[in-house]
């Protein structure tokens, strides 16, 4: 049996730019809106899926691919929703705009923290990214001129997706949650290309050797660096989309405790061992909060047992699980194959 | 003119002098050897002449440009390659993974953000000559680090030779092997001599004295001998050091 590991990704589908599991996901996701209420649940909830899972897949290339715990990521999300927020009450109520801004302040603020955290390592380097994820939230909080302060940025409106020809209003969860499915459509194919081009192996080299990538002539940092600054990006791009679910931007999306659910739910959904682990993860915390959370208020205690057993006896995550069973399937299929041809 | 030179090296850790006036060279073409009892600072002046460590004072040239201070990874593109004393491989990737990597043609295209990483052709092919060179014929496709302790050795130097270097460094490549695996990397060392020249740090006598040109015995921080073989057996200071049975 193979073991699960981010690394190991067969030469076909390393080249391809669609997969079948993207067409499983993206069918899924795309029937949602079919589903979702009869179920009893809501279109809102399918809209913040879909954002986290841009920012979980975003998250996973620095956390999971490039091996550097981001513990501060919540600072690149709210960056990028506040910059939104600003572009709309502040400049023009524009979707391009707003999105251009919030994942360009994301990517700045990224590259500038990253220019100092990038050259540590380990404890290092996870205790900077909370330390400068604490200066963000509390800027936040206390630039009261521009932030709103603890307040935030009320009332940012959902501009429409004006593509000159056609107008789309998003102004209905529904029709915006299919213009946050097609920016997550576009992020899976990029991400899944990015983390299968030279750049992302180079990454996923300097995770499993530093020193040995070094000694093949890679410039360490800067791919540390530039890993960082693209995770930043998708967060600032998702925080940007989280300003308009909203309609507000505030400081709480900044604090270490929403920098650590993030991590949480990468490491359950076991971004460590798949390039679906985030996915998996956000799909599984919502559902945790919505369905446990209709039975006891305590969902969250739950969920965080469910986080302590999964790293205590599965830290490759939900995703190592299923990797492991289709696997024992795997094996299960060709003994049976091996026993039928010995009785013939 | 030596391809690599180092001129009156000194390296020391806190109070302690590791290095002490250290002056090496190697000529191209050549198989040079350091030897050296345990703790006379062979694996530093290794690290200290690939880039690892910095030296506190002296030059190390290699092909007539000055190397001291350069970061690893510009003495690597510069050509020299370096295999560790601790295996040191990509160990998810595949032995073939491993290889490209480290060739140039890949390297170049390390900053193309959407392309196929291992895709290209002429790189694979490469790939597999030089892993047929080391002789891991067939296994390309197996996962570094679930190769053999011999099989890894012979993967890293693969990845050296990958880099298509000037200047090869192995710091203590039969450390860990068996009789049959050191027997396999001195025939595999006698075939690469042509292809670049290299640099030998090893514990075992026999295993150098066989291969090397020329060899620097290195004790208490200090060069204390150097010349062929033959001249170091015979070398008055070499028979008193704590060397053991050389020849």
């Amino acid at each position: 049996m193979t073991t699960a590991s981010l690394a190991v990704v067969a030469p076909r589908r390393a080249v391809q730019w669609i997969t079948p599991p993207m067409l499983v996901l993206f069918a899924v996701m795309a029937s949602l809106p079919l589903w979702i209420t009869p179920v009893g649940l809501y279109d809102y909830l399918a809209v913040e899926v879909a954002i986290w899972m841009i920012y979980a897949l975003g998250f996973n290339l620095l956390f999971g691919y490039g091996g550097l715990h981001s513990f501060g990521h919540g600072a690149y999300f709210g960056v990028g929703a506040y910059a939104f927020g600003l572009v709309q009450l502040g400049l023009a109520e524009s979707l391009w705009l707003g999105l251009l801004a919030a994942l360009v302040a994301g990517a700045v603020a990224g590259a500038l923290v990253a220019l100092f955290v990038s050259h540590r390592r380990g404890i290092y380097f996870a205790l900077m990214t909370i330390a400068f994820g604490q200066v963000f939230w509390f800027v936040a909080i206390k630039w009261h001129g521009v932030t709103g302060g603890e307040d935030g940025l009320l009332n940012i409106p959902r501009p429409a997706a004006d593509f000159g020809f056609i107008s789309f209003d998003l102004a209905n969860n529904r029709s915006f949650y299919l213009f946050v499915l097609a920016v997550l459509v576009l992020v899976v194919v990029l991400m899944w290309r990015l983390v299968n081009s030279p750049f992302g192996r180079v990454l996923q080299a300097i995770r499993q050797n530093e020193l040995r990538a070094r000694f093949v002539g890679y410039e360490v940092w800067r791919f540390k660096w530039a890993a960082f600054v693209g995770s930043a990006l998708l967060a600032g791009l998702a925080g940007g989309l989280f300003a308009m679910a909203q309609e507000s931007a505030y400081p709480d999306v900044m604090s270490v405790h929403q920098s650590g659910l993030i991590v949480m739910m990468t490491l359950v959904g076991g971004g460590l061992v798949s390039f679906w682990g985030p996915v998996i993860g956000v799909a599984v915390y919502f559902v945790a909060r919505d369905l446990l959370g209709a039975f006891t208020e305590t969902w969250l205690l739950w969920y965080g047992l469910m986080f302590v057993v999964i790293v205590m006896f599965r830290p490759e995550g939900l995703a190592g699980v299923f990797h492991d069973l289709r696997g024992q399937f795997a094996a299960a299929t060709r003994h049976r194959g091996v026993s039928r041809s010995a009785a013939e | 003119m030596a391809l690599f030179e180092a001129v009156h090296i000194h390296k020391r850790f806190g109070q302690q002098v590791v290095l002490e006036d250290i002056s090496l060279d190697f000529e191209e073409g050549r198989v040079s050897g350091i030897m050296g009892p345990n703790g006379a600072g062979k694996t530093t002046c290794f690290n200290v002449l690939t880039g690892r460590y910095k030296p506190d004072r002296g030059e190390i040239r290699f092909a007539g440009k000055r190397i001291d201070g350069l970061p690893p990874q510009r003495i690597a593109r510069a050509g020299l390659a370096r295999s560790f004393q601790l295996i040191n491989l990509f160990d998810e990737f595949t032995a073939l993974e491993n290889i490209m990597l480290a060739l140039p043609g890949v390297r170049a295209r390390r900053r193309r953000l959407l392309g196929s990483a291992f895709g290209d052709k002429a790189a694979t092919r490469r790939a597999h000559e030089i892993l047929a060179l080391v002789g891991l014929e067939g296994r390309e496709r197996e996962v570094a680090g679930n190769l053999s302790y011999g099989d890894r050795r012979a993967t890293e130097i693969g990845v050296a030779l990958a880099a298509e270097p000037r200047i090869l460094f192995l710091d203590e490549p039969t450390s860990g092997l068996g009789s049959d695996g050191t027997a396999r990397l001195a025939r595999l060392i006698g075939d690469l001599r042509k292809l670049c020249t290299i640099v030998i740090i090893e514990h075992d006598m026999r295993f150098l004295l066989g291969l090397a040109d020329r060899i620097s015995v290195i004790q208490w921080g200090q060069v204390i001998a150097e010349g062929s073989p033959a001249e170091l057996r015979r070398n008055k200071w070499v028979r008193r050091s704590d060397l053991g049975e050389i020849g």
